[in-house]
């Protein structure tokens, strides 16, 4: 591959933090840099997911042009993904641009601030709310009441349940693993201890998915640098080589009509990575999973091969995805515990381990790591290495 | 009020056909496929013969959620969200809301049948459970 991650970057995150979208990011575009050694005029080249969004409020405050304009960016390339694998499209394209020339260093960015949309009154991430019409995917969800990304996740959980015998408890082991990270982990929003008996108390929201089963909707933004291999050379930290990636996409665009609702279409883009390497998930140190829905844990864990199908509840209950066990899964505290990034903050936090950066949680000589985005059918995987 | 789906060429006969009672699902006359959601090619063998039919309108639940949350300030909660097989379209799933129906009872495999209710231009498909016994 002729790609890598050179730097990463997070800003204060935090609910309602009253503080602007770019702000968030030019905070976590200097961390990034100043992680890669880099300044403002290395970067040529700029890509995001989604692209500016008005439909859902504080779920893309930001596109590529006012970022360029108000970073002062001088590129030669950019690009906004809204349809593609999933939340990682943007790391994608800019590994594809580096590889072919297009850009040396390209800054790829993902900025929320649902918390304080939230808490302004308006319903974040309720996709349609407040419009008369929706079209695409999402008018065959919205106008029956299927609003919530909840609803979508609570039919995969409720079939998995049915077919495989997983029970909430299997979903709270990951809840309850994922706080246990994030106490450790000074970035993360939730800080207070999670029992079992506190998940298993929460309300419900869309049955069997109840409150610690959803990620956190915060303020904050995120940048990863994505180099050319030549270029990553002269950063500041070793380079974590783009060793394969994998985005197919086997089903329709729908979260109901797969054939095999147990499965998503990270299944596909899960087969695909593996199909691009010698690399295998037994050299695997650690995981960076999509967790907006805690039952997306177990099925990514599948999809990528680290147990069989239907296996994933014996998986977690063995003790292998939370502190001290063999495949660490979102060490940051995930977004169920340390907010929703889309995916970005996984990724970050995978990097800081790869870099030995993860204080208080490190993951001994983390070498490999793998990362997973997106739910239903919407799914990219990537998997990173620092030589 | 729940926006109401974009009317399309494609799924125009689905949003409307309740307005006969009809739960009207695309077909391919060349092959047969059913196509859900809608469109003009059948994605099976090309054919551009593709039309709306109406199906029988029952089916067995393949998955469902109760939705506890109220995610509009006047959405009255809870309620069941099912996805379900249709008898006489393999392959196509029917997801809505259920009606009649009390909410902690409904369990994947339990049969039910279509209801509409007009919504603006569109009649929204519902699902209700067909009674033991019940002729469906």
């Amino acid at each position: 591959m002729k790609a890598a991650i050179t730097g990463v970057g997070m800003s204060d995150i935090g609910r309602n933090t009253g503080r602007a979208a770019m702000l968030h990011l030019a905070q976590a575009a200097d961390r990034a840099l100043a992680r890669a050694g880099l300044t403002r005029a290395d970067i040529d080249g700029i890509a995001t997911y989604p692209g500016k969004a008005e439909g859902s409020p504080g779920m893309s405050p930001l596109g590529t042009g006012e970022v360029r304009a108000a970073l002062g960016l001088q590129t030669r390339w950019h690009s906004a993904v809204p349809d593609g694998p999933a939340q990682m499209a943007p790391i994608m394209v800019a590994a594809m641009a580096v590889a072919t020339g297009q850009a040396r260093h390209v800054l790829c960015f993902r900025a929320l601030t649902e918390s304080s949309s939230q808490s302004a009154g308006r319903r974040a991430s309720i996709p349609g709310a407040g419009k008369a019409q929706v079209g695409g995917w999402l008018s065959w969800l919205v106008p029956v009441g299927a609003m919530s990304a909840s609803n979508w996740a609570g039919w995969m959980a409720q079939r998995y349940f049915h077919e495989f015998g997983m029970t909430r408890e299997h979903l709270g082991m990951v809840a309850v693993g994922q706080r246990q990270f994030a106490q450790a982990n000074p970035m993360a929003v939730m800080q207070k201890p999670l029992t079992m008996d506190d998940y298993l108390a929460a309300r419900m929201i869309s049955q069997p998915l109840g409150l610690f089963d959803c990620d956190i909707p915060i303020d904050g933004a995120a940048v990863v640098i994505v180099s050319a291999a030549d270029a990553a050379r002269d950063c500041r930290l070793p380079p974590l080589r783009i060793e394969a990636m994998g985005s197919a996409l086997r089903s329709a665009e729908t979260w109901d009509q797969r054939a095999d609702l147990t499965t998503m279409g990270a299944h596909d883009a899960g087969a695909d990575l593996w199909a691009r390497t010698s690399v295998t998930p037994q050299d695997v140190d650690v995981l960076a999973l999509y967790d907006g829905f805690s039952i997306f844990v177990p099925l990514w864990l599948e999809a990528l091969g680290f147990c069989g199908h239907g296996e994933a509840k014996d998986f977690i209950a063995a003790g292998h995805i939370g502190p001290g066990g063999r495949y660490p899964v979102n060490t940051g505290g995930g977004q169920l515990s340390g907010g929703r990034l889309h995916g970005f903050g996984l990724l970050h936090e995978a990097c800081l381990q790869l870099w030995g950066e993860a204080d208080g949680r490190q993951v001994a000589d983390a070498r490999t790591a793998v990362c997973g985005m997106g739910g239903g059918f919407i799914a990219g995987a990537m998997l990173l290495q620092r030589d | 009020m729940l926006p109401l789906p974009e009317l399309t060429a494609e799924n125009t006969a689905f949003w409307t056909g309740g307005e006969r009672g009809e739960l009207m699902i695309a077909l391919c006359d060349a092959c047969g496929k059913a196509v859900h959601p809608p469109q003009l090619l059948c994605p099976a063998c090309g054919s551009q013969q593709v039309a709306p039919r109406a199906m029988a309108g029952t089916g067995t639940i393949h998955t469902f959620t109760v939705n506890h949350q109220p995610w509009l300030p006047d959405m009255a909660v809870p309620f069941v969200l099912a996805v379900v097989d249709l008898d006489d379209a393999p392959g196509v799933r029917v997801t809505t809301r259920m009606i009649d129906c009390d909410p902690q009872a409904v369990r994947i495999g339990q049969r039910v049948t279509i209801a509409f209710e007009q919504s603006g231009d569109v009649w929204l498909p519902l699902w209700r459970p067909i009674a033991e016994g019940e002729a469906a």
